[in-house]
């Protein structure tokens, strides 16, 4: 992980030994990431990952936004899970000026949150299932996608960068029959789960193509600092929503799927059954709305007393947090810090495709799903 | 004079115009059928459901700007491509539509193991063309399609050889007239030949899931990354115009070539009506088919594995094949 000159030594060449520059143009390192891989015929002795090309400082601008101009910038830092983003923000806030968030808003986060789970997921299947050569995939993944952008365009008027939630609640509460798109959204994505399983799951090229790639043991996963489902694909069980619960996650059932080879083809399964694990959130949530107002009691002018806070949630990534340092006098934050979990998990790729092959290092980047605005920020 | 040149050569004229319009065509139905598996509509702006695509695709690569690397090796760089094509045009020459002389350029009596020399030669095209680019990825991408022709190649001559045995020529015409005699299209009497070939024809018009040497999400484009304009269209051809061929010779070595199904009922003799070379194109179609359909739905391979299932798997059951084939050719 360099700015400057990549960390592979293009000294002491054995025979048939080359440098290869893998991005940041390449079309399966996910955006602007750029690997520099010293291989051996097609085998990967070395890997240093160049990372900051698309760098937009985003901690230092939200140190210049009052507190709640941040929630948009924080959309644009994972910009395929901007919901869970947006989450995370303000509740770190909410926990550093101690608001209390009606349940009704609580239940609707974990809506967003978890269908934003479902669309990021989506997005990760396709472009996974895509770098390892099944493309029909990533259109019918994309096709599913849609209709989670639908919904929250339909609450919140973006498709993307959605700007959804404020401290202390929401900004809007959803519109009429919102609700009952939802719980029809999670009946179609149960069967089109079962879709994409059918073309994957038991494939005999995907299970040769991801069985013992990328093994990491659960020990090796946890010093590596991985997170989320690359962790739990080592068998360890790390899920935020069940550890320290946010949202109304507490309030809900639910599974945390495991892995026991901790290969690539485990953290596939385990975010398939984790889609499974989001609808049956989703389902409670919506089902068990509570009435209620959906904005708490908060100050028209954010200023938060001083202190500092560290707040982590789950991310479809892993854990995302956020590190807070209020002055307690301007109304913008002393110190903004992002705990990006593709950050944390991009650190393992090295340890995960040295001995690959080259056709495995594309497979590699997709199961640790990561996203390049995360990375750099 | 006008028997042994003009005819044939009018007979070139026409087979190659019509394989390199059917080959334009070709590319827009992978694009259409791709699309339909993938809930799309696939190119619907030029002419009516996009049927002039298969003309506006060839026209934009014609006009592109021909790039040559500064530190590709020149001549090899342009001898590629065509050494690409210029074989996959030339295995037509013993390919018969039909049964009578009309219907094949020509029927020389080594006509299978011709197709297999000359297909082959067509690999050079894409291991040269990957070396002069001086390039990284197309050369990752050489070393691929020589590990990936050592591999399928053993096996696919060898499996050939079962089927040249059951037929008793090497003739094309031969091979299809003496399914005509059993009554019985090859691909029933060598089921195990059938799979083979096909899954060799595969491996070696470089598709999925063996499209290794291109993989496009590995090698960003693998032999032809720096080609550009007609140098590159000429490869994107070769390559259609190889599995046109492999569609061919797996239809006259399994299915009968120009043969109506049971071409020995006369109770079906109403299907006569259909031409032969119909009937053949046919069977070309069906296959087509099947290529475009593996490539929307099938992973690729890594290049281990596609080693490993050339001369672990596929020699061993090519050779058991052909010794099967031997002793039933004995003992009845």
């Amino acid at each position: 992980m360099t700015l400057g000159a990549p960390r592979v030594s293009t000294d002491n060449f054995a025979p048939g030994e080359l440098v290869l520059n893998m991005g940041p143009q390449h079309p399966s390192t996910h955006g602007v990431l750029r690997i520099v891989l010293k291989l051996d015929g097609e085998r990967v002795v070395d890997a240093d990952c160049v990372i900051g090309y698309i760098h937009r400082g985003v901690e230092k601008l939200c140190e210049n936004r009052d507190w709640t101009q941040i929630i948009l910038l924080t959309d644009r830092i994972d910009y395929v899970a901007a919901a869970t983003n947006n989450l995370g923000y303000v509740e770190a806030v909410e926990k550093l000026m101690q608001v209390e968030v009606p349940r009704r808003a609580r239940y609707l986060r974990t809506v967003l949150a978890e269908l934003q789970r479902i669309a990021s997921h989506c997005l990760w299947l396709g472009t996974h299932a895509m770098d390892i050569g099944a493309m029909t995939v990533l259109l019918y993944a994309f096709r599913e996608r849609e209709f989670v952008l639908d919904l929250f365009e339909e609450f919140c008027g973006a498709r993307l960068t959605y700007n959804s939630m404020r401290v202390g609640g929401l900004p809007l509460d959803i519109p009429p029959g919102w609700d009952d798109k939802v719980l029809s959204f999670c009946d179609l994505m149960e069967g089109k789960l079962n879709e994409y399983e059918t073309l994957l799951t038991n494939n005999r090229i995907w299970l040769q193509r991801t069985r013992n790639v990328g093994v990491i043991s659960g020990e090796e996963a946890t010093s590596l600092g991985l997170c989320g489902p690359p962790l739990r694909g080592s068998g360890v069980s790390r899920d935020l929503r069940k550890d320290e619960p946010n949202a109304a996650y507490s309030e809900f059932d639910f599974d945390v799927p495991l892995g026991t080879h901790g290969d690539t083809y485990d953290r596939y399964l385990i975010r398939m059954d984790e889609f499974r694990e989001s609808i049956r959130i989703i389902r409670q949530a919506v089902e068990g709305l509570p009435e209620g107002p959906v904005m708490g009691k908060v100050p028209r002018l954010l200023k938060p007393p001083a202190g500092e806070t560290y707040h982590a949630i789950e991310s479809p990534k892993g854990e995302l947090g956020y590190f807070l340092v209020s002055d307690g006098k301007s109304t913008n934050p002393y110190r903004f810090r992002v705990r990006p979990p593709s950050f944390c998990n991009l650190q393992g790729l090295k340890r995960l495709v040295t001995g690959h092959l080259v056709a495995d290092v594309v497979a590699l980047i997709g199961t640790i799903d990561i996203v390049l605005g995360e990375v750099d920020r | 004079m006008v028997d042994t040149i003009i005819v044939p050569l009018l007979k070139i004229a026409v087979l190659i115009n019509a394989l390199l319009v059917s080959v334009t065509f070709l590319v827009l139905m992978e694009r259409k059928v791709i699309a339909w598996a993938q809930s799309r509509l696939g190119p619907m702006r030029a002419g009516p459901y996009g049927i002039l695509q298969a003309l506006a695709d060839p026209i934009k690569l014609i006009l592109k700007e021909d790039i040559t690397p500064a530190k590709a090796d020149k001549y090899v760089f342009t001898l590629a491509p065509i050494m690409s094509l210029v074989p996959a045009l030339v295995a037509f020459a013993v390919i018969p539509f039909g049964p009578d002389p009309f219907y094949y350029i020509s029927d020389i009596n080594v006509g299978l193991l011709f197709i297999l020399s000359v297909t082959s030669i067509g690999v050079y095209g894409i291991i040269l063309g990957g070396w002069a680019s001086n390039s990284k990825y197309p050369l990752l991408a050489s070393l691929r399609a020589s590990a990936q022709l050592i591999s399928y190649e053993i096996a696919v001559s060898m499996t050939l050889v079962s089927v040249i045995l059951t037929a008793g020529t090497l003739s094309l015409v031969g091979i299809v007239e003496a399914q005509l005699e059993s009554g019985i299209w090859f691909g029933f009497v060598q089921p195990v030949a059938f799979a083979l070939v096909f899954i060799g024809g595969l491996a070696e018009t470089n598709r999925v899931p063996f499209d290794l040497p291109e993989a496009e999400t590995e090698l960003t484009g693998g032999f032809h990354t720096e080609y550009s304009g007609m140098r590159f269209s000429l490869f994107f051809l070769a390559e259609y115009a190889n599995i046109i061929v492999i569609s061919a010779v797996v239809a006259i070595l399994f299915l009968g070539g120009w043969l109506r199904p049971f071409p020995n009922v006369a109770a079906l003799s109403f299907l006569d009506v259909v031409p032969a070379w119909i009937w053949f194109i046919g069977k070309i179609f069906v296959f087509l088919y099947v290529f475009i359909w593996l490539r929307a739905t099938l992973p690729r391979y890594r290049y281990d594995q596609l080693m490993s299932l050339g001369w672990k798997l596929f020699i061993p059951i090519a050779i058991g094949n052909l010794v099967l084939t031997a002793i039933a050719k004995v003992a009845f």
